[in-house]
C-alpha cells in the first residue's frame, strides 16, 4: 500500500454493481444471437451461427447496411469539412462573436432530435429532400458538426499559436498555413471527430423515422421495425455485429490517439 | 507589422460553411417548428391553452417530469459511485473502469434497448430464470411500463453522468484526503466533509446534463414503454405522424426546447456549458 486514500467497501461494491449493470445487459445479446432455437432465448442444445447466416444472406439487411454506410460516409465528410474549418476559424479569431458561434455549434447536442426531426419533415417537403439520400446525409452531416468542433477545438487548445504566426510572418498564404502547419498538427483531433460523426450518423434513428420512408431505409430503421414487429434471434445477430463494429471504431480511435500522444 | 495582428477576413471565411449549413439546415427548420405552434390550426396561442385545459397534455408532462427526475437521481447515484472508484483507483484499474463507462456510451441505443427487451419481457431471460428457480409463479411485469423505461434510461444516462463528475473529482487534490485521514477523520467523515463538498460542482453539472437529455429522449422510452407510458418525445411523434395535429405537436416541441433552455439558463451560473460538452479549452 502506498498509504493513499482508497474507496471504502460500500462505494466499491456500488461501483462494481453499476459497472456490471452497464456492461452485462449488452453482452447478453451474444449468447442469444448464438441460440439454436427459432425464438429469442439462450442456446438450449448447442450454439448455432445460422442467425448470422440469415442476416448476412438477406438482401434487405445488406441493403440497409450499405445504405447506412454510404450515408454515414457522406455525412462524415460534410461534418468534418465544415466542423474543422469552423473550429480553426473560431480558435484563430477568438472573440466574443466566435464564442457565440461555438455555442451555436453545440445546439444540435442540446436540442432533442425529435424537435429537429419534425421541423425537417416540414422543411424538406418543398425542397424535395424527403426520402432522399441527400436529405438524410445533410441532416446527419449538420448534426454531426458539434462532435468535430469539440474534438478539433480540443486539439487546437494544445497547439502553439506562434507557429501559425511564424508561418504567416514568413509569407505563407492562409491556405498554405492551413495545409502545412495547422492541419498536420491537429490531424488526430480531426480523425476522432470523424469517427464520432460517423457513429452519430450510423446510429441515428429519430430523424430517419421522419424524413425517410421507402427509398431510404437505414439499418437503425430496420432494427426499429424488427424490435416493434418481430423479435427473433436474427435481431440479436444484428446487434452483435453492430457491437463488434462499434468496438472496432473505438479501438481505431484509441490507437490513433495513443500514436499521436506517444509521438 | 506584428505577426499577432488582427486576423484577416480569410479566417472568418473558414467559419462560414458551418455557419451557413447550421442556419439553413438546422436553425431554420427549428424556427419553423416554433412558428407552426402559434399559427396552426389558427393564429394565436390556442395550442398553449391546452397545457392549462387538457388533462391528456398535463398527464404527459407530469409523466415525463417524474421519469426524468427519477432517472436523474439514479443516474447520479450510480454515476457517482463509478466516478469515485475511477478517481481513487490505481492507474491500471482506472483504464478498465473508464472502458466500462465509454464502451456502453458508444454502443447503439437501439442495441441497448433491444438487449433490455430480451431480458425483461414476459418470456424474457430474467422472468424465465426466476420462474426456473421457483422464486415466482407468474412473470413479473418488468417492461412496457414505467419501470422498464427507468431501467433503460438510467442505463443510457449513467455514462453521461460519470464524465462531468469525473472531470471535477480529478481536480480534487488527493493529498487533502490523505491529510484528513492522517488528522484522524474516519473514512466516512473524509468522504462526507471533504470529498463530497469538493465534488458538488461536478454533481450539479451531471444532473443538468442528464436531466436535459432525459427530457427529450425518444427511442428508449418508446421501445421500453411499449406505447402505454408516453413521454413527451413519443407523444410529439404521435401527434405529427399518426394524428396529423401539427399545432399540438409543435407546441409541445417548443415547450420542450424552452424547458431545456430555461434549465440551462438557471444553472449557467454554476455550470460552465462549454466545459460539460468539452468544447474549447
Amino acid at each position: 500500500m502506498d498509504g493513499a486514500y482508497r474507496t471504502g467497501p460500500f462505494g466499491r461494491s456500488l461501483a462494481w454493481v453499476t459497472a456490471l449493470y452497464l456492461v452485462l445487459p449488452i453482452l447478453i445479446v451474444v449468447p442469444v444471437a448464438l441460440t439454436d432455437q427459432r425464438f429469442l432465448s439462450l442456446p438450449q442444445e448447442g450454439i448455432s451461427f445460422r442467425h448470422f447466416g440469415t442476416v448476412l444472406g438477406s438482401a434487405e439487411w445488406l441493403g440497409s447496411i450499405w445504405q447506412s454506410f454510404t450515408i454515414a460516409v457522406a455525412a462524415t465528410v460534410l461534418s468534418v469539412t465544415a466542423g474543422t474549418l469552423c473550429a480553426i476559424g473560431c480558435w484563430r479569431i477568438s472573440r466574443r462573436a466566435t464564442e457565440l458561434v461555438r455555442v451555436l455549434m453545440l445546439l444540435p447536442l442540446i436540442i432533442p432530435s425529435i424537435v429537429y426531426a419534425i421541423g425537417l419533415y416540414r422543411y424538406f417537403g418543398p425542397l424535395g429532400l424527403l426520402d432522399r439520400f441527400l436529405g438524410v446525409a445533410i441532416a446527419h452531416g449538420v448534426t454531426g458538426i458539434p462532435y468535430v468542433v469539440i474534438t478539433v477545438s480540443t486539439a487546437l487548445a494544445a497547439f502553439d499559436p506562434r507557429l501559425e504566426q511564424a508561418a504567416r510572418g514568413m509569407g505563407a498564404s492562409l491556405s498554405q498555413t492551413l495545409r502545412w502547419v495547422i492541419l498536420p498538427r491537429i490531424a488526430p483531433g480531426i480523425f476522432s471527430g470523424a469517427i464520432f460523426a460517423f457513429i452519430h450518423s450510423w446510429d441515428e434513428l429519430v430523424m430517419v423515422l421522419f424524413i425517410a420512408s421507402r427509398q431510404v431505409f437505414t439499418l437503425p430503421r430496420r432494427i426499429w421495425d424488427g424490435i416493434n414487429e418481430n423479435l427473433d434471434p436474427a435481431m440479436a445477430a444484428v446487434a452483435v455485429l453492430l457491437i463488434l463494429f462499434t468496438l472496432l471504431l473505438l479501438m481505431a480511435d484509441r490507437a490513433l490517439r495513443r500514436r499521436s500522444e506517444g509521438g | 507589422m506584428s505577426a499577432a495582428g488582427r486576423p484577416g477576413v480569410g479566417w472568418w471565411l473558414l467559419i462560414l460553411p458551418a455557419f451557413l449549413l447550421l442556419v439553413a439546415f438546422y436553425i431554420a427548420p427549428i424556427v419553423q417548428v416554433l412558428a407552426i405552434s402559434v399559427t396552426e390550426p389558427e393564429p394565436g396561442f390556442g395550442n398553449y391553452e391546452r397545457i392549462l385545459t387538457s388533462s391528456a397534455v398535463q398527464r404527459v408532462i407530469f409523466t415525463t417530469l417524474r421519469i426524468c427526475i427519477i432517472t436523474t437521481a439514479l443516474a447520479l447515484l450510480l454515476g457517482y459511485a463509478i466516478a469515485y472508484a475511477i478517481t481513487l483507483a490505481r492507474p491500471v484499474a482506472r483504464g478498465w473502469w473508464i472502458l466500462a463507462v465509454l464502451v456502453p456510451l458508444w454502443i447503439s441505443v437501439l442495441v441497448r434497448a433491444f438487449a433490455w427487451v430480451t431480458l425483461l419481457r414476459r418470456q424474457g431471460l430474467v422472468n424465465n430464470a426466476l420462474i426456473g428457480a421457483g422464486l415466482i409463479e407468474e412473470p413479473l411485469p418488468l417492461v412496457w411500463n414505467e419501470f422498464g423505461i427507468v431501467v433503460g434510461m438510467v442505463h443510457y444516462m449513467v455514462p453521461f453522468a460519470v464524465l462531468p463528475m469525473l472531470a471535477s473529482m480529478r481536480e480534487i487534490d488527493p493529498r487533502l484526503l490523505a491529510a484528513a485521514r492522517g488528522l484522524g477523520a474516519s473514512r466516512g467523515e473524509v468522504f462526507r466533509r471533504v470529498f463530497l463538498p469538493l465534488s458538488m460542482p461536478g454533481v450539479i453539472a451531471s444532473g443538468v446534463l442528464v436531466f436535459i437529455f432525459s427530457l427529450g429522449f425518444y427511442i428508449t422510452p418508446a421501445i421500453l414503454g411499449g406505447g402505454k407510458t408516453l413521454m413527451v418525445a413519443e407523444w410529439i411523434s404521435l401527434q405529427i405522424l399518426d394524428l396529423i395535429r401539427w399545432g399540438l405537436g409543435t407546441m409541445m416541441a417548443t415547450m420542450l426546447v424552452v424547458a431545456i433552455l430555461v434549465t440551462l439558463a438557471i444553472f449557467s451560473r454554476v455550470v460552465d456549458l462549454r466545459r460539460i460538452f468539452g468544447a474549447g479549452a
